[in-house]
């Protein structure tokens, strides 16, 4: 179990944030605060609005009222790719991997905020295009034997069973290079083994690289082993906030989520 | 085992990145060049080179054009005809204007002039997707035949509502007006294509092309992930569009000598639609495999029934053109959606073990 | 300059105040040449509705049937067999499109099902012509193509005809759809093909029904565009102008299709009279797709159909 993070100012600040669409409130005034470093959970019922949540990060949905603000910089109504220049990269519930692409070029694509340059160059694969893409292709093969993925590194990625599919996606948000990494759901569907292996992952991304990490979970075992604070939510509002040990024992989640023992 | 990767090793990222990395492929590709360049002008006869070979080179020019929109970056149009048209007036009006002009400025400035165009007609696509794309390139398409049609000065006032090539040379040889041979002309048709071939290679190996990929696949996590989808998707228009006009400039100059806005009505925009569909979507090798099979099939429906012995009608060989285009999309989608360049990597992939079985 | 603006903002103005009668003339043909493009949006959209189909070839489908009907009733067959017989060739063909291009595609994204419709398109035409010429041809359903005065105002009998029956027709579709049982179960069919697989919905019968429908709708509107203008394969590029009508009125909406095709029709019909002489005319070329294009950039998803929220 881990100890809490160092104290630091937040790297991402989410204060009073509704999102509403139609009649339905899918967010209703949530707050938290992630701070620099941590590993923090994201969990709850379905349909809690913990992706709805993590979309609003993403700058995909914008909140009717509520402010968004990252390292200090508010940016509530940002437009997707904006948000991600500022350095927040995700990965998507139902994996959403380019399927006509490699696993190589998929993680590649990751790596477009990081390739600047004039397409005129690129036409021509000359000079400083081709450099920078002999770089890029550098780095990303540094992901690929972190992740233990170099096997498949040429296979069309729509061919990958789901849990390499799974692990391809993490590849690619981290060849963004993010401070923050937004994970929804990164170990669904996958057995005792493959989840050991991305919890390591996770676990070594926060640790080598420092990256501050969100990702919401259902398994309670990997919320209380790997994460340093939790955030419940419930029908779109916040019902707790806290370290793993005080959040397990809270009996508003325990009603809501984890069930209280009858004997 | 001739053709194999094994034993071939890579010993560097540029090596892997490489158009052709397979040995094999590089010596096929040599000798391909040599027959083309050297062999062909020498050997071949008029009829080949003109009913043929040129018409082969336009087309797969325009086909690479539609399939870098539509197979990589997933933007479906059915105004292919109205750009190339746009690129063939614009060529006209500044080799009439400027007949000091080298021939091959002329082709990239009117190529560019449709990159304009194509930009102009692309805005709408960030709004629109799909379906709704595909009607909104059917208004370009009907708009830009119906100016051309309407308005005299494309055509310098000619009363017969048609663009005549005049004649042009390059270094020293005629290569567009009536005097020019063929063989000067499949010349260069064949290298400007072999250049902006290697061009859209360039772009779909790297940066580019991967956004347009992602673009394709899934835009909205394209989006998250940074990429910046009316950029990206104004980019396709525009490259698709300057090759397009690019060819529309060949098919007036290289090819036919004069030309009608019937010419590049929306029957052209479906052509160059089934030799993309046909040949593969998503690949440049399956625009030049797509433009051959659509060339030839009317030639060889006029003359098979020759060497059958039978008497086939004009008409009943264009029904059946029709019907075998037709026939042949619907068959490649069931069978092998991503046509013939597929089967070309299938048949290579066969290669690796043959004559061995397993 | 001046003369341009004046053109454009107050000389049509004046020319309808002018001559008010015949203002409701060019309306009349409008709306007429309206329901015509309707009919032929009715196909697409019973289609779409039921399968989540865009079926490119259904204007080709009109001509087909047009066709089909022509070279009976030349044979001498008479009227109603004749009709009959085409509804089952119509029908054979639904079958045949079932078994041949539909099956195989089961569940590959809509662009694919798309570009097989357009090779279908193709196809169609190419075996049309062949069995049955492709030289013009009369028909001739025994109402004369003729006009008389209503309130001073020269209405047209057989466009008359073709909007009485466009209207039965839609309010026919329209109480299949929301009433009946086959109805819900063709609306689960457009949206997840292999989810109303599973809970048992008979697929192949469910795409034959409605592929059948469709094909005797085109029966409809082949009659009514052939009366008007003669069959001959023109027939089917002007059923491309159903595609505008579809984008206005939404790809999944019957009185959608009738709206839309209403909008254009007029539209196209006023603008050509009264601002056409301005650039020459032959303004119907494009306008319905110009104006489809204008409308797109407004409201993506058609004055009927629903708005999308995209999830991730």
């Amino acid at each position: 179990m881990r100890g809490p993070a160092g104290a630091s100012e937040p790297l991402l600040e989410v204060d009073g944030v509704s999102v509403r669409f139609g009649a339905l409130l899918a967010l209703n005034r949530v707050s938290l605060c992630i701070p620099r470093g941590e590993i923090c959970a994201i969990i709850g019922p379905n349909g809690a609005g913990k992706t709805t949540l993590l979309n609003c990060i993403s700058g995909f949905y914008h909140p009717y009222e509520g402010r968004i603000a990252f390292a200090g910089r508010e940016r509530t109504r940002w437009r997707p790719p904006d948000v991600a220049e500022l350095g927040i990269a995700r990965t998507f519930q139902n994996v959403a991997l380019f399927r006509g692409m490699t696993v190589l070029d998929n993680i590649m694509t990751g790596r477009v905020l990081k390739m600047r340059g004039s397409f005129l160059l690129d036409a021509l694969w000359w000079g400083p295009a081709r450099r920078q893409e002999l770089a890029h292709r550098a780095f990303v093969e540094r992901i690929i034997d972190f992740l233990e993925i170099q096997a498949i590194r040429k296979t069309p990625a729509g061919r990958l069973p789901y849990g390499l599919q799974k692990r391809v996606e993490l590849a690619r948000a981290l060849a963004a290079e993010p401070e923050l990494l937004l994970l929804d759901e990164p170990m669904a569907g996958m057995n005792v083994e493959e989840k050991e292996d991305m919890c390591r992952f996770i676990l070594d991304v926060s640790g080598e690289f420092g990256t501050t990490i969100a990702l919401i979970e259902h398994d309670m075992g990997v919320v209380m082993d790997i994460s340093n604070h939790v955030v419940v939510l419930d029908y779109g509002r916040k019902i707790a906030d806290g370290t793993p040990e005080h959040v397990r024992k809270d009996d508003t989640v325990r009603d809501a989520y984890l069930g209280v023992a009858h004997d | 085992m001739i053709y194999r990767e094994a034993g071939h090793f890579k010993s560097s990222y540029a090596a892997d990145q490489a158009i052709f990395p397979i040995v094999q492929d590089r010596v096929f590709l040599g000798l391909v060049a040599v027959v083309a360049f050297v062999a062909v002008p020498l050997a071949a006869n008029e009829y080949w080179l003109q009913a043929i070979l040129i018409p082969f080179l336009i087309y797969a020019l325009a086909a690479i054009g539609l399939n870098l929109l539509t197979g990589y970056a997933g933007q479906l149009s059915l105004g292919t005809g109205g750009f190339m048209a746009v690129g063939a007036y614009a060529a006209f009006k500044l080799t009439t204007a400027f007949p000091w002009l080298n021939m091959l400025v002329v082709f990239v400035l009117a190529g560019l002039v449709a990159a304009g165009v194509g930009l102009l007609f692309g805005i709408p696509s960030l709004r629109i997707k799909g379906f709704y794309l595909a009607v909104a390139t059917l208004a370009a398409q009907f708009f830009l035949i119906w100016l051309f049609n309407k308005v005299g000065w494309f055509v310098n006032y000619a009363p017969s509502g048609t663009a005549t090539a005049p004649p042009r040379t390059m270094l020293g040889v005629m290569v567009t007006g009536p005097q020019a041979t063929a063989s000067a002309r499949y010349l260069m048709a064949l290298g400007m294509v072999v250049l902006f071939a290697l061009v859209a290679k360039n772009l779909v190996r790297g940066r580019v092309g991967r956004s347009w990929m992602a673009m394709r696949d899934r835009d909205i996590a394209a989006e998250i992930i940074g990429i910046r989808p009316l950029q990206t998707k104004l980019l396709a228009f525009a490259i698709s569009s300057f090759y397009c006009g690019v060819a529309g400039a060949e098919l007036l100059f290289l090819y036919l000598g004069s030309v009608e806005t019937l010419a590049f009505d929306i029957n052209l925009s479906f052509l160059v639609l089934f030799m993309v569909i046909i040949g593969g979507l998503g690949s440049v090798l399956g625009s030049f495999l797509g433009a051959a099979f659509i060339v030839l099939v009317p030639i060889f429906l006029t003359n098979a029934p020759h060497w059958l012995g039978l008497a086939m009608r004009t008409d009943t060989q264009k029904h059946l053109e029709l019907m075998i285009f037709g026939g042949l999309i619907v068959f490649f989608l069931i069978v092998e959606p991503r046509g013939l360049a597929r089967l070309w990597q299938v048949t290579k992939e066969k290669l690796r073990l043959w004559p061995f079985p397993h | 300059m001046a003369e341009v603006l004046w053109g454009i903002f107050v000389g049509p103005f004046k020319d309808i105040a002018g001559s008010p009668t015949f203002f409701v003339e060019v309306l009349i043909g409008g709306v007429a040449a309206g329901l015509m493009y309707s009919l032929v949006a009715l196909g697409f959209v019973l289609i779409f509705k039921a399968s989540g189909v865009f079926n490119f070839a259904q204007g080709v489908m009109v001509l087909f049937a047009a066709l089909t009907l022509v070279g009976l009733l030349e044979r001498g067959v008479p009227v109603p067999v004749a009709l009959g017989l085409t509804a089952l060739v119509m029908i054979a063909l639904a079958f045949g499109i079932e078994r041949v291009v539909l099956r195989p595609l089961v569940n590959q994204p809509a662009i694919i099902l798309f570009m097989a419709t357009i090779g279908l398109n193709f196809f169609l035409e190419g075996f049309g012509e062949m069995v049955w010429g492709s030289n013009v041809k009369r028909l001739d359903i025994g109402i004369p193509d003729e006009s008389f005065k209503v309130a001073g105002v020269l209405v047209n009998k057989l466009e008359l005809t073709a909007a009485l029956t466009a209207a039965v027709l839609v309010a026919i579709l329209a109480v299949f759809f929301q009433r009946t049982r086959i109805g819900r179960a063709l609306r689960a069919v457009a949206d997840d093909h292999e989810a109303a697989l599973s809970i048992g919905i008979p697929l192949k019968t469910i795409w034959v029904v409605v592929w059948s429908v469709a094909g005797i709708v085109a029966i409809v509107a082949g009659v009514m565009w052939g009366a008007k203008s003669g069959v001959q394969f023109s027939l089917s590029l002007v059923a491309l102008k159903a595609l505008p009508v579809l984008i206005l009125g939404g790809f999944e909406s019957v009185p959608g299709a009738i709206v839309g095709g209403l909008i254009i029709g007029v539209g196209e019909k006023v603008g050509e009279v009264y601002w056409g002489p301005l650039v020459g005319g032959a303004i119907e070329n494009w306008f319905a797709y110009v104006l489809a294009l204008a409308f797109l950039l407004v409201r993506p998803q058609g004055l009927f159909g629903e708005k999308i929220i995209e999830r991730v």
